[in-house]
């Protein structure tokens, strides 16, 4: 959404930190799909995919495409060692078992309840939830980023979603192109802000109260 | 090839299986593993009115998406449509009912269709009234779920790399997706593959779909529309 790539980079590279060595992480489609550019050489990650690939590799080069490799978003991709392929019951198998750690996806609301509603704009927009509900409601860690605002300039973040829920108090973290926040059951904390924005920007543009951590972390 | 068990069978042949209202399971997840002959058959041969039960809506002029483009289905259930502008402008005039289930979930229904389990529990989409809507609900150990019910098709088509004549099936890649499942679930399966090899031929150990799913199977000429990303 007429977002520069310096800043879609620098919020993936944020949600890149959440990667840790040994995860299994789903992401989805858009800025999630920059994160793995980010993450430090020798990370030991299995990138797992709805459509049946568990240890997804980076896009081939032009010309080594295999119709019968591509993500869940439909477009070509390479595998590591040690990946495996499995039918749709198993792909999601293991993301209601619990064993994926990380969803990285885009929403269009987020309340400070951490529940996610990124899939229907009733009588506009009603694509289907595809894997959204299980990965939302199932995976141990629920990242989004998304724009703090929408087109018209309203805030994401939201006291209660107007939108129909994916799924409710499902979210962790947000990561916006101004600022980072984490969710727990006190509610929702602003922990991080993308330079030059301040927590006063950061306040005017959100739909709800926050509370500001003890220790802001400024990223540059 | 020894056409053992008589389940070898060109398109035309399949065809004659096909009619118009007809609930049509298929394989494929963007397109993916949809089987290309049997999409044109079902085109060609003029079929309408059809209910589609499958990953989702494909894209305008890829794999199934083909069928839904043109107007042929009275319904989908599927999972998402986002891909294919056309389904969403049917669903919005009222000209295609769309029944979306979550994608797994999806999966599971076919899956339970095709082993013989009416339905399962579910607790996903609990907190979405489209999810919900219609369903019976159950009170297990205190926790609620949705019935979700055991999905079957007239007629199930899936895409395969290879078969033996005994209708054994391996697939390749991530091209595998739903078709397993939806292999299962047809009251008549019908196999596209790429390839036919001898009975014998494949490593018992390694064939994903045993025969005793596939009624036909039709040799592929591969696929013959172009990918999004190309």
């Amino acid at each position: 959404m007429g977002m520069g790539v310096e800043i879609r980079d620098r919020m993936a590279k944020r949600a890149a930190e959440e990667i840790k060595n040994g995860m299994i992480v789903n992401l989805g489609i858009g800025i999630p799909s920059l994160v793995p550019n980010h993450l430090p050489a020798g990370t030991k990650v299995m990138f797992h995919a709805e459509n049946g690939i568990t240890g997804m590799g980076p896009s081939p080069e032009k010309g080594k495409e295999d119709e019968n490799l591509c993500n869940a978003g439909g477009f070509p991709v390479s595998v590591v060692k040690g990946a495996s392929y499995c039918d749709s019951t198993i792909a999601f198998g293991m993301i209601r078992r619990g064993r994926v750690d990380m969803t990285i996806l885009g929403s269009l609301q987020v309340s400070e309840k951490g529940d996610l509603a990124n899939w229907i704009v009733p009588g506009k927009k009603v694509p289907g939830m595809g894997g959204a509900m299980e990965l939302a409601q199932k995976a141990k860690k629920v990242i989004v980023l998304m724009n703090q605002t929408d087109k018209f300039g309203n805030s994401k973040i939201v006291n209660e979603c107007t939108l129909p829920l994916t799924s409710a108090r499902c979210v962790d973290m947000i990561i916006t192109e101004m600022a980072v926040f984490q969710i727990s059951d006190q509610g929702l904390t602003l922990t991080e802000l993308f330079a030059p924005h301040s927590i006063d920007a950061v306040r005017a543009k959100t739909g709800c109260g926050f509370v500001i951590s003890g220790n802001v972390r400024v990223i540059s | 090839m020894e056409n053992t068990f008589n389940k070898i069978i060109e398109i035309n042949e399949a065809m004659k299986h096909f009619r118009d209202g007809m609930i049509i399971m298929f394989g494929g997840f963007g397109g993916i593993g949809t089987p290309p002959a049997l999409i044109d058959g079902i085109l060609e041969n003029g079929l309408k009115d059809l209910t589609l039960i499958g990953n989702d809506s494909g894209f305008p002029h890829i794999g199934i998406g083909k069928v839904v483009s043109q107007g042929r289905a009275k319904k989908m259930i599927a999972s998402h449509i986002g891909s294919n502008p056309v389904a969403g402008q049917l669903m919005t005039d009222g000209k295609m009912e769309v029944e979306f289930s979550p994608q797994g979930i999806l999966a599971e229904r076919i899956r339970a269709g095709g082993v013989g389990i009416p339905a399962i529990l579910s607790d996903i989409g609990l907190d979405n009234d489209i999810v919900t809507s219609n369903k019976q609900t159950c009170n297990l150990d205190g926790k609620m779920y949705l019935v979700e019910t055991a999905l079957t098709a007239e007629i199930s088509i899936v895409f395969a790399k290879k078969a033996d004549p005994y209708g054994n099936l391996i697939y390749d890649k991530s091209a595998r997706n739903t078709n397993p499942l939806v292999a299962m679930a047809g009251d008549l399966t019908i196999a596209e593959v790429e390839e036919i090899v001898p009975l014998g031929s494949l490593d018992p150990d390694e064939i994903i779909t045993p025969g005793v799913f596939v009624d036909y199977i039709v040799p592929s000429k591969g696929v013959n529309w172009n990918w999004a990303w190309e």
